[in-house]
């Protein structure tokens, strides 16, 4: 029997977590990113649209972040492949919300404060219910 | 927060999952792509739905990185969730789907997790440059 059998808790839990931590790396490279360009409405009006295109796309961080994403997505495609739409989709989507959180707070030093603290925990529950 | 920001915001949140939804719909009319006729993928880039929802798509992330340019991530992503319960929503009133309680009251949490989150502020503003130590010693 494959481990990737639907149904096998420990396999669609791995998959879960897979999506989540691509997705969680990629929000937080991209949005540091975006912190460290500053106001793309200000690039834009110094350098016109080109330049704030150019800004983003010759980014470092920005392009990881790109690239995360992208394996968060294949990943969701292979959970998909194996596991319940049902579960995958509202699962993941969901715990993104807490996971970026916890990451926004560590990594981007942006101020967590209690209500957003429940905001999160609210959209994620909100989503999981919504998603089923 | 500017009106404008606002409106990017709302964006945002209605384009991401309004371009999954035509994805999605697309994607069901086509049927299921097998490994061999990858080239049926091409003729689904094609297709009204997927082109408009791929449009939708892009303009999203457009979006999404002019909002984190100003906006921090913990604001971004739960005032923007709002959008899935516009969805809901159209499917309630528009395509006359039945809503369970139990997405009533997920489309009560998003709400209330959005409004939580838009009443505070929405960056958090960092010190430019680390002051050199003593320098301000030395100074006075």
């Amino acid at each position: 029997m494959s481990i990737l059998t639907p149904g096998n808790g420990f396999a669609d839990a791995a998959m879960i977590a897979a999506i989540v931590i691509f997705a969680t790396v990629g929000d937080v490279l991209i949005a540091a990113a975006m912190r460290g360009i500053g106001d793309l409405d200000e690039i834009k009006a110094k350098s016109g649209l080109s330049g704030a295109i150019l800004a983003v796309l010759s980014n470092g961080r920005f392009l990881s972040g790109v690239f995360f994403m992208g394996l968060s997505f294949f990943s969701l495609l292979f959970a998909l492949s194996h596991a319940d739409l049902s579960l995958v989709a509202p699962a993941s989507a969901s715990l993104t919300f807490v996971t970026n959180a916890v990451a926004a707070k560590i990594f981007l030093k942006e101020n967590v404060d209690r209500r957003r603290w429940i905001a999160a925990l609210f959209v994620c529950a909100g989503v999981a219910l919504l998603a089923r | 927060m500017t009106f404008r920001r606002y409106l990017v915001l709302g964006v945002v949140a209605v384009t991401a999952p309004l371009g999954d939804t035509l994805l999605s719909v697309g994607m069901k009319r086509i049927g299921p792509v097998s490994l061999d006729h990858l080239a049926t993928l091409i003729y689904a880039v094609s297709t009204p739905q997927i082109l408009l929802g791929i449009a939708l798509l892009i303009c999203f992330f457009a979006s999404y990185l002019a909002s984190l340019s100003w906006a921090d991530l913990t604001f971004v992503l739960p005032a923007t969730s709002i959008g899935n319960v516009f969805v809901a929503l159209l499917a309630r009133f528009w395509l006359h789907e039945q809503i369970s309680p139990g997405r009533w009251l997920g489309i009560l949490l998003i709400t209330a997790g959005v409004g939580f989150v838009t009443q505070g502020p929405s960056y958090t503003e960092m010190p430019k440059k680390c002051p050199v130590p003593g320098a301000e010693a030395s100074q006075s």
